[in-house]
């Protein structure tokens, strides 16, 4: 009963927030419906049992996530109203939604057809992050590394991309600006 | 009324056809991108419910490598919409016909 409860009440949370997000004109009313939601889809994630993913969910999504959106917003000159493509609605809601169904039936097919077993079974009498930890550092342990690569990846090119000079930017400049700006670094330094 | 798996497929499907509207229909890039991280919530969504239901951790695990790549995605994202906003001072879509597509 509670579970029907807790599970309609968010399920009509998120679909409202997630519905702002797409549909507003304000790119702050957007951001903040969409950290709204991410709250609220983490509140799926405890119904679940899946703890440590919700736990996750809230802190890099909101904590992360939307901090850089922020800073994004205020980088972009985003107060003003945003314009949007009016096509044919008819044409966008019936592709969304056919595309929708279409990837649900391919996740639901083999389900349905035969009886799936459990690949890596919950073990009995632990909790749901020890379970995690230990089916992540044993049976995934190498995409686990290979994610931890990919973050850092991502950490070095954010760097590089965005500067940390705001005012000029390497990516932006040829390589006799770059030069001199080396030289005149190399004459502080000897001086 | 018990809740079942095709509760959260459904709800599932409502969610990723939300993303996939915004996804058609904004033209700025950092909305755009506000979409996209719906459509991979959308996909989290699922996988949690039928790690639970099939008692298999494996959707779980798929569920913390979508939200490592999403945070990753953001940040290189972030860094070109950066690059591209100093170069031409706007981030919409339809300035972005260097290629005449």
């Amino acid at each position: 009963m509670f579970e029907a409860v807790a599970f309609y009440l968010f399920a009509f949370l998120t679909i409202t927030m997630f519905y702002i997000t797409v549909t507003t004109s304000q790119a702050l009313y957007a951001l903040s419906a969409l950290a709204a939601g991410m709250i609220f889809i983490s509140a799926f994630f405890f119904i679940l049992g899946a703890d440590f993913l919700g736990a996750v969910q809230i802190i890099v999504y909101t904590g992360a996530v939307m901090a850089l959106y922020a800073f994004g917003m205020m980088f972009f000159d985003t107060t003003r109203e945003v314009h949007e493509n009016h096509g044919n609605k008819y044409i966008v809601v019936g592709l969304a939604t056919l595309a929708a169904v279409l990837v649900v039936v391919i996740f639901a097919a083999p389900m349905v057809s035969t009886n799936m077993q459990a690949f890596y079974p919950m073990t009995e009498g632990a909790g749901n992050t020890e379970m995690v930890g230990m089916v992540l550092f044993t049976k995934y342990l190498v995409p686990f590394e290979v994610a931890a690569f990919m973050l850092l990846v991502a950490m070095v090119a954010g760097i590089v991309l965005a500067g940390k000079k705001m005012d000029l930017s390497l990516t932006l400049m040829n390589a006799e600006e770059i030069q001199a700006i080396e030289d005149e670094k190399n004459k502080k330094v000897l001086s | 009324m018990e809740i079942g798996l095709n509760h959260y497929l459904v709800l599932s499907t409502i969610l990723f056809a939300i993303g996939l509207i915004g996804v058609m229909r904004r033209k700025n890039l950092l909305l755009l991108f506000f979409a996209t991280e719906i459509l991979l919530n959308a996909v989290n969504v699922g996988f949690a419910a039928i790690s639970h239901y099939y008692g298999d951790l494996t959707g779980q695990m798929f569920a913390f490598f979508v939200i490592a790549i999403a945070a990753s995605e953001l940040a290189v994202g972030l860094g070109l919409l950066i690059v591209w906003h100093k170069r031409h001072g706007t981030i919409d879509l339809d300035t972005m016909t260097s290629m005449r597509g």
